[in-house]
């Protein structure tokens, strides 16, 4: 196991911090908001896929960079940070493995050089309730079609390619395939989704990738973006703790909220370590990704939850307005929270893993 | 790389030769810890066998100078060593303060003589240490201690309080803050040591509400001390405090994770499962937190640890692991009591299992955790003003 990153992956966390903060910081999600663009910035997109990040988990032959989960989880981290409303997580990480993992030859040359060059969009369509639940699917397969519903679809409505779990298994599904009919959700973090339905769509399917491998990957990306979004809105709150005057005096020099705050840093020091394991142990395709998955998740969903409130209350009022970017790293924390299972689910899985 | 080979397989061939059986079994209670000193009683004559090998190859510091007694390991060298001694369950052969705390401060502030004079019987585990630091009036505010030191000419002059000194009345010296100067705080502090058999040296045991006695309270009366015995410069002993502090806090925070019982199975055993699932479906919840977070704690030490072999100053973390191993193992006594049900609630006696009753000792003792080696609020304090840079005026 490894925490170091090596020169390349360093290079790639700078440029990605670099780009970020230059040409998608949070302006530019308030920007779109505020636009109604609902989370569409193909502009934004192709700057990122000619970055070379869309094809970060791909093969060179293929048209990626194959630089590795390690890689694909600096650049998400960097993402995180200033919230860049983006597909890179369902398309990088998702549609990505889903494919390496699974994909035929066949599959894997029809789409993965189209993923690395950005011309495609993928979504995972997983959840059919209000709840995370991938155990419990109801749409269906027969004769080569898929009939049911998917619900709160993440990119769902910006997507060229759907990944749907029915069962055990994957199947792709092509945005503008015939019966497939998409509700554009407009979400609390500007980002948007869909719901989903099916009604005898022609489905691929995506050779005998078990659901949770992918859904692994998913949630060990979305916690590195998570834990991007956290750092950032400690530091905003730390600096913000240091210039802030009341009593005559800036309010980090009271000890209650030093308290807090050290145990935020503590808290998010943990919650690192642990995604930078999962990552790893995903480059090392080690026995027990599950564990690091659930751990990586529950411990960002606790640690973002407990970030995000703190940066409101900490702001006091002023972290109440619209006007300031308090309120956007807390609208994205409860959605990324939920994705792909809450903190809740992840500890139940946690526990199932260790054998009680 | 090759040369790390060779130095694992004689490790290895010197461990299979030299560690006795017994040395590879699991310690059965915290009684079977060996602290060495002049008076030390052991229990087994092959612990004695173990410390003496040990300490001739000056294993027991792996990483000191080898002129003052120590192993003059690389870091690559010592966690060989340890992986080697982990491969065969081997036990630490010593358990001090002398190597946790006063060793590593002696190599940095102490002269020449007194490094020869101290660090090799460290070492062998012949002088056993209590540290002199916390008085009745000076707990948190360390700096406020009063225990006076007096120039004489040729000697100091010692008189005061000391408490919560570690197994004092067992140890053979104490390395112990003093004031030299009562007209300034952290400026008017020195280090000395002090033997325990000097006239005028007094000590006391606390009883705890685990049942247990581990600290003391210690006095001095008028004890005469020679001048060699003050470490580092007149009224420079602060800097040095603070630095043994660092090594207690990372030492403290690494207690309990050699757990005997695991709390999962102590849950299986009393709780049961229903389905696979602990019956008890706010205790799993809660258990599964812990176990999460102690993972957490694991990585992030493997990964300081990763950080600092590649040259990074890890060492401001002390405060943050003192603070979240404190809490974790506090956390983990807690869940094992709850678990054990009402397994967990005796005191003595043949009712409950020698294991059932570790469980409610450790559960009681485990609540120092958070005190000892400076409170979890002045460990806060720390992260806060050294690491996030938060102060009263910027």
């Amino acid at each position: 196991m490894t925490f170091t990153l090596n020169e390349e992956q360093k290079l790639l966390k700078d440029a990605a911090r670099d780009f970020c903060s230059e040409q998608a910081p949070v302006s530019r999600l308030r920007k779109e908001r505020d636009a109604k663009k609902n989370g569409r910035d193909p502009e934004l997109w192709r700057e990122m896929a000619q970055m070379g990040w869309a094809g970060i988990l791909i093969p060179e032959e293929l048209g990626g960079a194959a630089l590795g989960y390690v890689g694909l989880g600096v650049v998400l981290e960097e993402s995180g940070r200033t919230l860049a409303p983006s597909p890179l997580l369902s398309t990088a990480m998702i549609g990505a493995s889903a494919l390496m993992l699974a994909g035929s030859d066949a599959q894997r040359a029809e789409w993965s050089p189209k993923i690395a060059a950005g011309d495609v969009i993928c979504a995972l369509a997983v959840d059919e309730g209000a709840h995370h639940a991938p155990a419990k699917t109801a749409l269906k397969f027969a004769s080569g079609k898929l009939s049911g519903e998917k619900k709160y679809v993440a990119d769902g409505h910006i997507a060229d390619l759907i990944i749907v779990a029915a069962g055990d298994s994957l199947y792709l599904v092509r945005a503008d395939a015939a019966g497939l009919t998409r509700r554009e959700l407009t979400t609390v973090d500007s980002r948007g989704a869909a719901d989903l339905k099916f009604d005898g769509v022609a489905a691929d399917k995506l050779g005998s990738a078990p659901v949770d491998a992918v859904l692994d990957r998913a949630r060990i990306g979305l916690a590195a973006e998570m834990l991007g979004q956290a750092q950032a809105a400690f530091e905003m709150t730390s600096e913000y703790l240091k210039t802030r005057k009341q009593f005559g005096q800036v309010i980090g020099g009271f000890q209650s909220l030093q308290h807090r705050a050290a145990k935020m840093f503590t808290e998010l020091e943990l919650t690192r370590s642990c995604v930078y394991a999962a990552l790893d142990a995903l480059d090392r395709n080690a026995e027990n990704i599950a564990e690091y998955a659930s751990l990586a998740k529950a411990r960002a969903g606790d640690t973002l939850h407990l970030v995000s409130n703190e940066c409101v209350q900490m702001h006091g009022g002023i972290g109440m307005t619209d006007e300031h970017d308090a309120g956007l790293y807390l609208k994205r924390a409860r959605v990324a929270e939920a994705l792909y299972g809450g903190a809740g689910f992840h500890r139940d899985r946690y526990a199932a893993l260790l054998g009680f | 790389m090759a040369d790390l080979e060779t130095f694992r397989e004689e490790t290895r061939a010197w461990l299979e030769a030299n560690c006795p059986p017994s040395m590879r079994t699991p310690m059965g209670s915290e009684d079977d810890a060996v602290w060495g000193g002049r008076n030390y009683q052991f229990k087994n004559p092959e612990a004695k066998l173990w410390l003496e090998r040990m300490g001739a190859k000056g294993w027991t510091a792996p990483m000191w100078p080898a002129a003052y007694g120590g192993g003059g390991l690389s870091n690559d060298e010592n966690r060989v060593l340890q992986s080697e001694m982990r491969r065969i369950h081997a036990r630490a052969p010593l358990f001090s303060f002398g190597i946790w705390m006063l060793g590593p401060v002696l190599l940095e502030y102490a002269n020449e003589e007194q490094k020869k004079e101290y660090l090799p019987k460290i070492v062998r585990g012949e002088i056993r240490w209590c540290q002199g630091y916390s008085e009745p009036g000076a707990g948190s505010d360390l700096a406020g201690l009063q225990t006076k030191c007096e120039d004489k000419g040729d000697h100091w002059l010692i008189n005061g309080q000391k408490v919560w000194t570690s197994y004092a009345n067992y140890a053979d010296w104490c390395f112990c803050l003093v004031r030299t100067d009562t007209s300034v705080k952290h400026e008017g502090i020195s280090f000395v040591l002090i033997d325990m058999t000097t006239p005028g040296v007094e000590t006391r045991p606390i009883k705890l509400i685990s049942g247990s006695s581990p600290f003391c309270e210690t006095f001095f009366t008028d004890v005469k001390i020679p001048k060699e015995q003050m470490v580092g410069r007149l009224n420079g002993g602060w800097e040095i405090a603070k630095r043994l502090l660092m090594y207690e806090r990372t030492n403290i925070s690494g207690f309990g994770s050699n757990t005997r019982v695991d709390v999962i199975d102590l849950a299986r055993d009393h709780v049961g499962l229903e389905s696979g699932k602990l019956a008890d479906a706010d205790l799993r919840t809660r258990i599964a937190t812990h176990k999460m977070a102690e993972r957490a704690y694991a990585l992030t030490t493997a990964r300081a640890q990763e950080e600092a072999k590649a040259g990074a100053n890890v060492s401001h973390m002390a405060s943050m692991f003192k603070v979240a191993g404190a809490t974790l193992n506090q956390e983990r006594c807690e869940l094992m009591v709850e678990a054990a049900g009402n397994r967990g609630l005796g005191w003595s006696g043949e009712g409950f299992a020698p294991e059932e009753l570790a469980v409610t000792r450790s559960w009681l003792r485990s609540k120092g955790n958070s005190i000892e080696g400076g409170t979890t609020e002045v460990n806060l304090n720390v992260v806060a003003k050294r690491v996030l840079g938060l102060r009263d005026t910027q």
